[in-house]
C-alpha cells in the first residue's frame, strides 16, 4: 500500500493523519469535558448534553444572522462573541434545569437518566418548532475558512486548528478552576463528602447549580465550535451523545484527566484505523477495543481514590 | 328515502303516478348509489362517497428529515391541487401523515398501521432504500400501493410500488458517461454512507467505470450520521483522483462538504471534480451554497429547469411554502406520486389496488415539472437525466440533458 509513495509523501501522510487525529481529539475533548464535569463530579447522567451543544450552535446561527443584517462590518468577529453568548445561554438554561428538575433527583441516578432523556426530547421539539425541522446553515467568517499551507504537501485546516486551540484553552481553564480556585475546592469537597461539606458551611445547592451550569456552558461552546465542521439541526445533538458518553465512561467518570486520556486514545485509534480501512470497520474495532478494556477495568482508565 | 313524501300523495289521483315516480326514483338511487361505492372499492379501502383516505409516510424527525421534509410538502401540495380540481372520482383526498423518524423499523410499523388500521387507498412515502426495503414485505403482504419518490439503486421491481424517482442506470450511468466524455475524467474515488443505496450504486458505478477502461482508486463508506471526514479527505488528497464520486447521505453531507472546503479542496477548480448523486437543493440549504459551489450533481430534475410546467410548479410551491423554499429532485418526484395515482384510478374507474396496478403502465403525465414522464410496465418512469453545476446561491445550472428519455432498467445485464 505504501509502495507507490516517496518517503516525503509518506511523511506528509502521517503528518496530516496525525493532525486529523488531533482535530478529532479536540472535538472529543470539547464534547466530553462538559459531560465529565456533570457526570463525573456530580453523578448526574445528562442525556440532554447533545441538545445543550446544539443550543450553542443555534445561538451561533442567530448571532451570525444578527451580525450579517445589522452589523456587517463586524462580521469577522461575530464568532468569538457567539461562543461567549453560547456559553452564557447554555449555562443559564443549565442552571434553570438544575433548579427545576435535577436537584430533586440527586439520589436517584437512573431517574436522572430518564428525566434528562425526556428533557432532550422536549428540547429537540422546541428547536424543531422554533427553527424548523430542516438544518440551518451557519456562515463562517473568512478568517476561519480554508487551510494553512505548512509545507508543499502538508495542509492544516484552519477551523481544525481553531478547535484544537479552543479545546486546549477550555481544558486549561477547567483545570485551573477545579484545582486552583476556591470554587473548585468547594466542588471537590461536595463530591467527596456532601454532608461534611455542608457542615463546614459550603452551600451545596449553589455549588451543584453552578457546576451543572458550567458543564452545560462548556457544551454550548462546543456546539458553537461544531457549526464549523458539522450540521446544525434539531436532532444533530444525537450524533454526538454516544461518542461523548463513551469517552467519559472510558476515562473513568470522576477524573478529568481520565477524560482527556480517553479522548486521546479513542480519537487516535479511530483516525489511525480509518486510514487503513473503511470508516465503519474502524468504528467497530474502536468500540470493540473500548468494550474489552472496560470488561477488564470497569471503572475506566483513571479513577480517583475517594474516601467514602 | 323520504317516506313522508308518499303519504300526502297517496290519496289524490295524480298522487298515484307521482308516488310510483317517487318509488322508482328511490329504487334507482338506492341501486345507483350502492353500486357506485361498490364499483370503485371492492376491497374495503377507506373510501366513502365523498372522501378517500391516503397515507403520507416520511421522516420529519431524525437525520433524514433534512431530505424528506420536501417530499411531504410536495405531496400535500399535489393533494390540495387535486382536491381543488374536484378530487379523484369525485372524492376529496384526505391524508393521514405518519412519521418514520429516520428509523426503518418505525417505517415498517407505521406502514402496517396505515394499510391495516386506516385502510388507505395509496401511500406516498419513504426516501432511503433502507426504509423502502423495510416496508416492502408489508406492502406485498397487505396488497398496498406505495409511491416511492427517491432516485435509488434499482434491482427491485415490486407489484406494490411505483417508483417515481430514477433508478441507478438512468442516474448513474448517464452522469459517469458525461464526466468521462466532457471532462476527460480517468480516475474515480468512490465515497458513500454505509447502507444499501450507496453500496449498490457504487457497485454499478465501479462496473461501468471499469467497462469504460478507467480506474477506481478508492472506495470508502462511513456510517449514516458520521461527522468526521478528515481521514478520508486526507486519503483523497493523496490518491489524487480526477473525480470524487460522492454518495454521502443526509446530515453527513453538511459535515463532509464543510470539511472538504476547510481542507483546501476548491471544487470550482475541478481538481478533483466532485460528482454527486445525493445532494439536491434541499441538502444545499443545510450545507450552505458557498460550501457546495462548483460541485456537479446528476439528477432528473433541478429547480432551475426552464420549461413552462416547472415555472408554474415553482411559483405554486413558493406561494404555498414561502419564497425562500427550495425544490429538489425527490421533492418533484414526490409531487408526481398523487397525480400518477389519480390518473391510474380514473383510468381504472376504481380504487382497488389490483385495478390501479393494471391501469398504471403506459400512463403519461405531460404536466410534470421535469417535462414529460411515462410509466413503464416495470413500474418505473421513462425520464431524462440532467447534470447540474452548483451555484453559490444554492441552485444548480443545468449543464447537460440527455436528448432522449432513458428507459428504466432496474435489472441491467452485466451490472449485478
Amino acid at each position: 500500500m505504501f509502495a507507490e509513495y516517496s518517503s516525503s509523501e509518506l511523511l506528509s501522510i502521517f503528518a496530516m493523519q496525525g493532525v486529523a487525529g488531533l482535530i478529532l481529539f479536540s472535538v472529543f475533548v470539547l464534547m466530553a469535558l462538559g459531560l465529565a464535569i456533570i457526570f463525573g463530579q456530580m453523578g448526574v447522567i445528562n442525556m440532554a448534553h447533545g441538545e445543550f451543544m446544539i443550543l450553542g450552535a443555534y445561538v451561533t446561527y442567530l448571532t451570525s444572522n444578527l451580525f450579517s443584517t445589522y452589523l456587517p462590518d463586524f462580521f469577522s468577529i461575530y464568532f468569538i462573541l457567539a461562543m461567549i453568548l453560547a456559553f452564557i445561554v447554555a449555562g443559564a438554561l443549565g442552571a434553570f434545569v438544575e433548579w427545576a428538575m435535577i436537584r430533586h433527583l440527586y439520589h436517584r441516578p437512573l431517574d436522572t437518566l430518564l428525566a434528562t432523556w425526556g428533557l432532550s426530547l422536549i428540547l429537540q421539539q422546541t428547536y424543531r418548532t422554533v427553527f424548523g425541522p430542516r438544518e440551518v446553515g451557519v456562515t463562517l467568517p473568512d478568517w476561519l475558512m480554508g487551510s494553512y499551507q505548512l509545507t508543499e504537501t502538508i495542509e492544516l485546516p484552519i477551523n481544525g486548528l481553531f478547535v484544537m486551540c479552543l479545546a486546549l484553552g477550555i481544558s486549561l481553564a477547567v483545570a485551573l478552576l477545579m484545582y486552583r480556585s476556591r470554587w473548585g475546592t468547594q466542588v471537590r469537597a461536595v463530591v467527596q463528602n456532601r454532608p461534611m461539606a455542608g457542615a463546614v458551611g459550603i452551600n451545596t445547592a449553589k455549588v451543584d447549580r453552578i457546576t451543572f451550569a458550567l458543564g452545560c456552558g462548556i457544551a454550548g461552546v462546543a456546539g458553537s465550535a461544531f457549526t464549523m465542521i458539522g450540521s446544525t439541526g434539531p436532532t444533530s445533538g444525537q450524533l454526538y451523545i454516544v461518542d461523548t458518553f463513551l469517552v467519559v465512561v472510558f476515562g473513568g467518570a470522576s477524573s478529568l484527566l481520565g477524560t482527556i486520556a480517553s479522548a486521546f486514545s479513542i480519537s487516535q485509534a479511530q483516525s489511525t484505523m480509518e486510514f487503513f480501512m473503511s470508516g465503519s470497520m474502524s468504528k467497530v474495532l474502536t468500540l470493540l477495543f473500548v468494550v474489552l478494556i472496560l470488561m477488564v477495568r470497569p471503572q475506566g482508565l483513571f479513577t480517583l481514590k475517594v474516601r467514602r | 328515502m323520504n317516506k313522508t313524501m308518499l303519504s300526502p300523495l297517496h290519496n289524490s289521483r295524480t298522487g298515484m303516478k307521482t308516488w310510483k315516480k317517487c318509488l322508482l326514483t328511490l329504487a334507482a338511487s338506492l341501486v345507483f348509489g350502492t353500486a357506485h361505492a361498490a364499483d370503485v372499492n371492492t376491497t374495503g379501502l377507506a373510501v366513502t362517497d365523498k372522501t378517500v383516505k391516503v397515507g403520507i409516510l416520511h421522516s420529519v424527525t431524525g437525520t433524514m428529515s433534512i431530505s424528506e421534509t420536501g417530499s411531504v410538502q410536495a405531496e400535500k401540495m399535489a393533494i390540495e391541487q387535486i382536491n381543488a380540481m374536484g378530487g379523484v372520482l369525485g372524492r376529496k383526498i384526505e391524508y393521514i401523515q405518519e412519521d418514520g423518524a429516520s428509523d426503518w423499523p418505525t417505517f415498517a410499523e407505521k406502514s402496517k398501521k396505515l394499510l391495516v388500521n386506516d385502510k388507505v387507498a395509496a401511500v406516498f412515502g419513504c426516501w432511503t432504500s433502507a426504509s423502502r426495503k423495510a416496508v416492502l414485505p408489508i406492502f406485498e403482504q397487505y396488497n398496498g400501493m406505495l409511491y416511492y419518490p427517491t432516485f435509488y439503486e434499482g434491482l427491485e421491481q415490486s407489484p406494490n410500488v411505483i417508483y417515481t424517482g430514477q433508478e441507478a442506470t438512468q442516474q448513474i450511468i448517464a452522469g459517469i458517461d458525461w464526466v468521462t466524455k466532457t471532462k476527460g475524467a480517468k480516475s474515480f474515488y468512490l465515497l458513500g454512507s454505509d447502507y444499501i443505496w450507496p453500496r449498490t450504486s457504487n457497485k454499478i458505478a465501479r462496473k461501468h467505470i471499469e467497462k469504460l477502461g478507467l480506474s477506481v482508486v478508492g472506495e470508502e463508506y462511513y456510517p449514516l450520521g458520521h461527522t468526521q471526514f478528515n481521514s478520508v479527505i486526507n486519503k483523497i488528497k493523496l490518491k489524487k483522483p480526477d473525480v470524487i464520486y460522492a454518495i454521502v447521505v443526509g446530515g453527513s453531507n453538511v459535515a463532509f462538504y464543510k470539511q472538504l472546503k476547510a481542507a483546501g479542496i476548491d471544487m470550482t477548480k475541478e481538481k478533483p471534480l466532485v460528482l454527486t448523486i445525493s445532494v439536491t437543493e434541499d441538502e444545499i440549504l443545510g450545507i450552505g451554497g458557498e460550501n457546495m459551489q462548483g460541485a456537479y450533481a446528476a439528477m432528473k430534475y433541478f429547480q432551475s429547469l426552464p420549461n413552462e410546467n416547472n415555472k408554474k410548479f415553482v411559483a405554486d410551491f413558493k406561494a404555498m411554502y414561502g419564497k425562500d423554499i427550495v425544490i429538489g429532485d425527490v421533492t418533484q418526484a414526490a409531487y408526481l406520486g398523487p397525480w400518477l395515482w389519480k390518473a391510474a384510478v380514473e383510468k381504472a374507474g376504481s380504487f382497488d389496488i389490483d385495478k390501479v396496478r393494471a391501469a398504471s403502465p403506459g400512463l403519461e403525465l405531460t404536466t410534470a415539472p421535469e417535462g414529460y414522464v411515462k410509466v413503464h410496465p416495470n413500474h418505473h418512469l421513462w425520464s431524462k437525466t440532467r447534470v447540474g453545476h452548483a451555484r453559490p446561491d444554492g441552485q444548480y445550472d443545468v449543464v447537460f440533458e440527455t436528448k432522449e428519455l432513458i428507459e428504466p432498467d432496474p435489472f441491467p445485464k452485466g451490472y449485478q
